[in-house]
């Protein structure tokens, strides 16, 4: 390498040297790599973009097989449609808010105990959520039926004089998928809270925050990604849940996956199947948006972090 | 911040720390003097750290006395010991920004907002961080992170400051020019300082004293340049500085190695094997024989010689068998000295440049 100034015309031929062979690898190289991608997209296509769009294209035809908007018009003329959602609403925040309540002071006790005694108790957690949900909603039914395990030991001990109504209702649906969903929430809050370093705590006791004000401005905000990422889970599992309150709710709770499955097994209504489908996507995206829109700016400077 | 005047002395008594058998400090006495910085000094596990977790509160001991200007800290809750710490990895919030991190303490203490402000103002400026009050924490460099750390340990007025190896995860160079900023911080608001590290350069740089730690005593504690000057044990020795060790024997009041008698101005043990430890750049090679006087001159077979750009280090053996290194600067007068490998040559080490010093 000459270090004497060269004249502009050299200059300008060095500026030039292999550009047009290294723009031409460089262009080979993300044409290697589209096409190193493409098993992927085209899988994604074939199993995501596709059905969604085909069950977007049949929401707008009725049984006839015309273009008709009646599959839409249906949700605001028919009350049981109404009554549906307001029931799958319903159920989807109180179980949220019931894991929530539960599994994070279950979350922050696993975080808090040596890692031995976690991994024990994480065995609790983890075990019922290998077993399948038939199984443990059926088990459900057992211990809660009129004449289950809690009725009986309940009048047998003299608490009680009538069965307490625990199954076949609301409150069978809502002690069903509060125990199946748990895990959800329990999983990615144990996970972050286990990655608050200890000496963020620490640096706030030592500048003069208590205990109480240490947890507060400290280990809830960094463990809020954890929350976070368990609320939407439990939520958006809520939204499509249909063995649990299929049989927890004895046919008193409807809820909006199993409208569809009336829809398209029993009346074999193809168009009004997907119609509900597509309201339950969008809403769930829409409340996705919204929840990202209230947690995400918090969220994600704690992620950030 | 508090000026010079308002520093507090810290006074240790008896401090005890047990895990189990296994025990982690014993019976450990230390005062450091109003506005002193006072360094802990020692290997993993020598138990430097957990004696500061101690004086901060995350650690309970098993016995002891903390006093801070005469006030039992050692029973006191973390949150209300009003003691500033720069944590190892900084633990800076990362869900605040700068200011609300250096707001953090004054905040628990309900300083009115517009306080806060100046405050915070005050001690970003100080650590020279003025206007970046509303950068994340994960936008800072490494250098600004521990500067925020600072300011956010200085902020309220602590009454005294703990520091964990503060310096650690910096590059070399960032690091040297921290130690130079840290000690001239320390010196301008002359708060009672103790901190932890394993770098034995880190203390010598920064400390007024030092305590050198091992196996959860305190083996020696000095001024930085008594400590280097005059190691008492053989640990001190090795962990400042390099040191050459000669095995020699004490009897009848001298110093004997390989029948020859030494001269030093060292105190000497009681009788029996020693150690005569001697710096690598206190060593001479003597050139002719007419700048000796015949004192402490050893032979040696030069080993090695290994460049090193402004200094050499010769390393040679002694007629015992002992390996002995030799550092000197690279000036020409010297270079022409520059033994070769195989060499024989005259070492000379001066009386006043050695010291005795016991196994343990």
């Amino acid at each position: 390498m000459t270090a004497q100034v060269a004249d502009m015309g050299v200059l300008a031929d060095r500026g030039a040297l292999n550009s047009a062979r290294l723009t031409q690898d460089a262009r080979r190289e993300s044409l290697t790599f589209l096409a190193l991608c493409s098993p992927g997209l085209i899988l994604v296509g074939l199993i995501i973009v596709l059905p969604i769009g085909w069950l977007f294209w049949l929401s707008f035809f009725d049984e006839s097989g015309a273009l008709s908007g009646a599959n839409y018009a249906r949700f605001f003329e028919q009350r049981s449609y109404v009554r549906t959602f307001i029931t799958t609403f319903q159920v989807a925040f109180l179980v949220t808010g019931l894991t929530v309540l539960i599994g994070y002071p279950l979350s922050y006790m696993l975080s808090q105990i040596s890692r031995r005694a976690a991994a024990i108790c994480m065995i609790f957690v983890i075990l019922p959520f290998w077993t399948s949900v038939l199984v443990r909603t059926y088990a459900w039914l057992v211990i809660l039926q009129r004449k289950g395990l809690v009725n009986t030991w309940l009048m047998d001990l003299g608490v009680i004089d009538q069965p307490l109504p625990l199954a076949h209702n609301f409150t069978g649906v809502i002690i069903g998928m509060t125990h199946i969903l748990l895990p959800f929430m329990v999983l990615p809050l144990y996970g972050s809270m286990k990655s608050i370093d200890t000496d963020y705590l620490r640096a706030g006791m030592n500048l003069g925050a208590s205990p109480t004000a240490t947890f507060w401005q400290i280990f809830f905000p960094l463990s809020l990604p954890g929350l976070a990422a368990g609320i939407i889970m439990v939520f958006v599992l809520c939204l499509g849940f249909f063995v649990t309150p299929a049989l927890m709710g004895g046919g008193n709770v409807i809820m909006w996956a199993m409208r569809m499955e009336q829809t398209t097994s029993l009346y074999a209504n193809w168009g009004a199947g997907s119609a509900l489908g597509v309201v339950l996507l969008a809403v769930t995206l829409g409340l996705l948006a919204l929840f990202h829109r209230l947690m995400g700016a918090r969220a994600t400077s704690v992620w950030g972090g | 911040m508090s000026a010079a005047q308002s520093a507090l002395p810290i006074s240790m008594r008896g401090i005890t720390k047990r895990y189990g058998p296994v025990s982690v400090l014993a019976d450990l006495d230390l005062d450091v003097a109003p506005g002193e910085f006072l360094t802990l000094l020692g290997p993993s596990g020598s138990g430097k750290t957990t004696l500061l977790m101690i004086i901060a509160g995350f650690v309970r001991a098993n016995a002891g006395s903390v006093k801070v200007g005469g006030e039992e800290i050692i029973t006191m809750p973390p949150h209300k010991r009003n003691i500033g710490m720069v944590f190892q990895n900084y633990a800076l919030f990362p869900h605040m920004n700068v200011f609300q991190n250096i707001a953090f303490p004054l905040k628990q203490r309900r300083v009115g907002a517009k306080e806060t402000a100046t405050k915070v103002g005050r001690a970003l400026e100080l650590v020279q961080l003025s206007g970046l009050g509303d950068r994340r924490v994960d936008q800072l460099s490494g250098g600004q992170r521990q500067r925020v750390a600072l300011a956010r340990a200085i902020v309220f007025e602590p009454r005294i400051v703990l520091m964990d190896e503060p310096l650690s995860a910096l590059d070399k160079s960032l690091r040297e020019h921290m130690q130079i900023e840290l000690r001239s911080l320390h010196r301008r608001l002359g708060m009672t300082t103790v901190y932890v590290t394993h770098d034995q350069r880190e203390a010598i740089t920064m400390s007024d004293r030092i305590a050198v730690m091992n196996n959860g005593r305190i083996e020696q504690l000095d001024r930085p340049e008594a400590l280097y000057a005059r190691p008492k044990t053989k640990f001190v020795a090795s962990f400042i500085g390099e040191s050459n060790f000669i095995p020699v024997e004490c009897k009848d009041g001298a110093v004997w190695y390989d029948g020859q008698r030494l001269q030093t101005t060292s105190e000497l043990p009681s009788a029996g094997q020693h150690w005569l430890v001697a710096r690598p750049e206190k060593v001479r090679v003597a050139g002719g024989a007419s700048n000796l006087n015949g004192a402490n001159v050893l032979q040696a077979v030069v080993r090695d010689v290994v460049y090193q750009g402004d200094s050499f280090l010769c390393y040679a053996v002694l007629a015992g068998g002992e390996q002995i290194a030799l550092r000197d600067y690279c000036r020409s007068d010297v270079l022409s000295l520059i033994p070769s490998a195989g060499a024989q040559i005259r070492l000379q080490i001066p009386a006043e440049d050695t010291t005795v010093v016991t196994e343990r």
